[in-house]
């Protein structure tokens, strides 16, 4: 397997409503910092892949405009996944291990504002018999809180601690959406909204994009000081049906993380993708994580949560940890479907 | 590895199966047109047709979109065009889409305006369709001042100016 | 470090319909990963990875529809990945299962692409109002017409070419039974009187809407040697490529598009192609509107520029011409939109593993398979081959 290293990555200032500009005006000053910071113009790199979804954008084809924001004339080697960035990320570093690129732009947007997001969200559901009773993405992880917390995984007090602890640390990240929290006894007061969770239990709505640039071997070295490695990478998907599922571990999390060799060495830092808060202890479990490691310094999902952007997002900050030298070994967590369905795991590490 | 024929419980098996379902789906979006693309339709609610100049290659872009598409760097230049162009192609529309109150047949054509590098689709009228032609010059049809909008239906359709047409090579580059 | 090479050791279609109402789009899929698995003699428990792909998720109304397909397709604890390139996407699918072959991260992989889109409306979900633009036209064919406008009158192209295309691709799909269109009528004079629906395209140069999934089971050389071996002669993968352009920009080509020319040239370098007309056997190109084949034709190197229809013209494209495209009946005969380029990806490898029955091309030993997808922006090519490169 060839070294490749996370070399730059941008996000946009996550808001609850993007109202001046529209998507792509959202992500060009994104995709100009990354560029910018590894000194890269569009033709200096090799491939191009993004994550976005037309269900967010309320129009078919919806990542095709975002090519004006990118300069893809000349032609460019480009593809694009309907998933979180996390897995474009995963394409273009297939694509660099074939051989055939040696640096790649990775980058996805989301706009939940212009829709109901937890309408939206219940359109990725079974067509047949569960998406037309509309259940909203809020109910189902209320569904799967409750089972946690029935069976002792984690509680709503340990919810609650994960809520302030996280929104707390975003008031660090200028790039958060949320900043600050209520000690969590405090949170505790405020009425269900979707019994078990509370609004502190729910990750933000809001309108975000960001990008990274992907370097390999020697081309990493050249373009960053402290290029942050990717020592593993592994993702894993389980069933759709909810009833299917063990819905209090996760175990295609558990797989991902020993495929792409979690436990190999200590974590230092670790960026999960738990939209909800209860999902941070599943996760954390999974992993295998024990208490010394860093959770969500960036604030994780909690504090800010653009649809499509967020598990990139995860790379990105731990590789950011890395390449600031606060972290040495750092876990990044993607996750896509209802209920932590798909997960994916990544290892970064410094230079040894 | 498919199974054998389903065998059904004993009080369902005079039952009609089901074969399909009707799940409408409404959701409902409130667009954000963007800086560029809201300032090209104000300029359209006052009769002005607007491109962006990119500041590396200096093409103008129409509809201005924000960003130079081959240089991927910002627009911001403004740049006021004439309302009258080019047909650079068009096709002749049989076929109606759902909502649409046109008749048929009518033409839909690519206008390149005077003095911008990329052309907008509009409708082409008060011609027989038989008789447009590529490089035949027209002008924009506005709606009367009191019905202008910042969308592009502020532009009925574009009308031939009875100008000789352009030559082929003066729009070969945009056919 | 090189590439791993790629094999296709299995191959399965559902037969495309206009309507497939007795099948979920579950069942759809699991028709063609079926007859795939049992084209390579493989079992769901053979596959390590999965890589699906189709074109908007508004053709259906599922969104995302992995997540609801990962039982159907045999993915739990599976790693599984969704592209989605526009039309193009059925070929950018394969390549992308594909290099998770070549970086030798899974040695056999399922890919498919489908599209059910009688389960939502087609022509709505193409024509979705776009915010700020007032819709004038319906359908793709709206988008195309003018371009192939401008290529008659750039190449002074006679006005019945596209008719011979049509014909040419319906014709030859009376011998593909997996085809949607079995025209047994079909005539010249048919074609020609057909309505005209965006000038100067008719309906019957214009592709269906079907419903339809296409299959395929790549493996690494391992396994390429070991179907062979077992009498099963794989198609190995010569080279692959994609390339994409912005829609629109001052100068852009719509009508031979360089992203099309270079995608090409790609994989030409990579297969060792420098005559394409002469030292491929066939072709399965991406035409969805009759008159693309003589655009392609210049667009991949077939023919010089201008001269596309004079290749269709003189019948070199029939199944008995010096160089058959789409024997299968093509994008014209079927075109479940996101299945359309695996199909193409699919069919140029059947060709060369002379699985194609009656639309085979004897001894066909090498070919190309090209897509193509939003406003001729999106492109993704394979060359495949009888022999190991």
């Amino acid at each position: 397997m060839r070294d490749v290293a996370v070399v730059a990555f941008a996000q946009s200032h996550h808001v609850r409503r993007e109202q001046r500009r529209n998507e792509v005006e959202m992500l060009m000053p994104v995709l100009h910092q990354v560029k910018t910071d590894v000194g890269l113009d569009q033709s200096q790199i090799d491939f191009t892949c993004s994550g976005s979804t037309d269900y967010l954008a309320g129009a078919a084809f919806s990542f095709v405009m975002t090519l004006d924001g990118v300069g893809a004339s000349p032609p460019i080697s480009e593809s694009h996944v309907e998933m979180d960035g996390a897995w474009a990320l995963y394409e273009a570093w297939v694509k660099i291990q074939t051989g055939a690129a040696n640096t790649a732009l990775v980058y996805s947007y989301g706009k939940a504002s212009p829709g109901s997001l937890r309408d939206v969200l219940s359109r990725q559901l079974d067509p047949y018999y569960v998406a037309p009773l509309w259940p909203d993405s809020v109910a189902l992880a209320a569904l799967q809180a409750r089972a946690c917390i029935d069976c002792g995984v984690t509680s709503v007090a340990e919810m609650a601690g994960i809520a302030a602890r996280s929104r707390r640390s975003g008031a660090d990240n200028p790039f958060a959406q949320l900043q600050g929290s209520d000690d969590p006894d405090v949170l505790l007061k405020e009425p269900e909204i979707a019994s078990p969770l509370r609004r502190h239990d729910c990750p933000p709505i809001g309108d975000g994009a960001a990008a990274l640039i992907l370097a390999a071997e020697d081309r990493a070295r050249e373009l960053a000081d402290r290029p942050a490695w990717i020592r593993g990478i592994d993702h894993r998907i389980e069933a759709h049906g909810l009833g299917v599922r063990d819905l209090t571990s996760s175990p295609s999390t558990r797989l991902a993380g020993e495929r792409a060799g979690v436990g190999d060495g200590p974590v230092d830092v670790a960026e999960l993708h738990a939209p909800f808060t209860h999902q941070e202890v599943l996760l954390r479990d999974a992993l295998g994580l024990g208490d010394g490691v860093a959770l969500n310094p960036s604030g994780g999902p909690l504090a800010a949560n653009p649809i499509m952007a967020a598990g990139l997002i995860r790379i990105g900050e731990a590789a950011g940890r890395i390449r600031r030298g606060e972290a040495q070994r750092a876990v990044a967590h993607a996750t896509s479907g209802p209920c932590l369905q798909q997960n994916l795991v990544c290892v970064l590490e410094g230079n040894s | 590895m498919s199974g054998g024929p389903l065998v059904l419980p004993e009080p369902l098996r005079d039952l009609e199966p089901v074969r399909s379902i009707r799940a409408p789906a409404r959701l409902e979006y409130t667009f954000t047109a963007g800086e560029a693309t809201s300032r090209f339709l104000r300029g359209i609610a006052s009769k002005r047709i607007l491109g962006e100049r990119c500041p590396v290659c200096g093409k103008v872009m129409l509809p201005p979109r924000g960003s130079c598409p081959t240089d991927g760097v910002p627009t911001s230049e403004q740049v006021e065009l004439a309302d009258r162009g080019i047909v650079t192609t068009f096709c002749v529309v049989n076929v109606k889409f759902s909502g649409s109150a046109m008749e048929l047949p009518y033409v839909c054509a690519s206008v390149l305006p005077d003095g911008a590098d990329m052309g907008l689709f509009g409708l082409i009228q008060e011609i027989p369709f038989d008789q447009i032609r590529m490089g035949m010059r027209v002008e924009a049809v506005w709606v009367d001042d009191d019905e202008l909008q910042p969308n592009l239906a502020s532009i009925k359709w574009w009308r031939p100016t009875g100008e000789p047409d352009a030559p082929y090579e003066s729009y070969r580059e945009h056919v | 470090m090189g590439k791993e090479r790629v094999a296709v050791v299995g191959i399965g279609q559902t037969k495309h319909q206009a309507t497939r109402g007795d099948v979920s789009i579950a069942g759809l899929v699991r028709e063609a990963a079926h007859e795939a698995l049992a084209d390579a003699e493989m079992d769901w428990s053979d596959i390590e990875a999965v890589v699906i792909g189709k074109a908007p998720d508004f053709f259906e109304g599922v969104m995302m529809p992995e997540l609801y397909l990962a039982d159907a397709l045999g993915c739990v604890g599976k790693p599984m990945l969704r592209v989605h390139t526009a039309g193009s996407v059925g070929g950018s699918t394969t390549l992308v299962a594909a290099s998770l072959i070549q970086a030798g991260i899974h040695g056999r992989v399922l890919t498919v692409a489908f599209e059910k889109q009688s389960e939502s409306e087609a022509m709505w979900a193409l024509t979705l109002p776009i915010p700020f633009q007032p819709p004038l036209v319906a359908g793709a064919g709206g988008y195309f017409a003018p371009h192939i406008r401008a290529y008659m009158r750039r190449s002074g192209a006679p006005d019945h070419i596209g008719v011979l295309v049509a014909l040419k691709d319906r014709l030859n799909a009376l011998k593909n039974p997996k085809a949607h269109l079995h025209e047994h009528d079909i005539t010249f004079d048919s074609v020609r009187e057909s309505m005209m629906l965006w000038d100067p395209i008719r309906y019957s140069e214009t592709c269906p809407s079907s419903d339809g999934a296409c299959a395929v089971v790549l493996t690494d050389e391992a396994g390429g040697d070991a179907s062979d071996y077992a009498g099963r002669r794989p198609a190995w993968m010569l080279g692959g490529a994609m390339r994409s352009e912005p829609t629109t920009f001052p100068g852009r080509d719509q009508v031979d598009p360089v992203g099309g020319r270079e995608c090409a040239a790609d994989v030409y370098a990579q297969a060792g192609i420098t005559d394409p007309r002469a030292q491929f056997d066939v072709a399965e190109v991406y035409v969805p509107f009759s008159w693309y084949e003589p655009m392609w034709l210049e667009n991949l190197g077939f023919a010089d520029e201008g001269k596309g229809w004079t290749l269709v013209e003189d019948g070199a494209t029939q199944m008995d011409g010096d160089i058959p495209w789409n024997p299968s009946g093509g994008v014209l005969s079927s075109n479940p939109i996101g299945a359309s380029g695996m199909i193409r990806f699919a069919e140029a490898a059947m060709q060369v593993r002379g699985q194609a029955g009656e639309h085979q091309i004897d001894g066909a030993r090498r070919a190309l398979g090209h897509a193509y997808g939003g406003g001729s922006q999106f492109f993704s090519m394979w060359a495949v081959g009888a022999d190991k490169p």
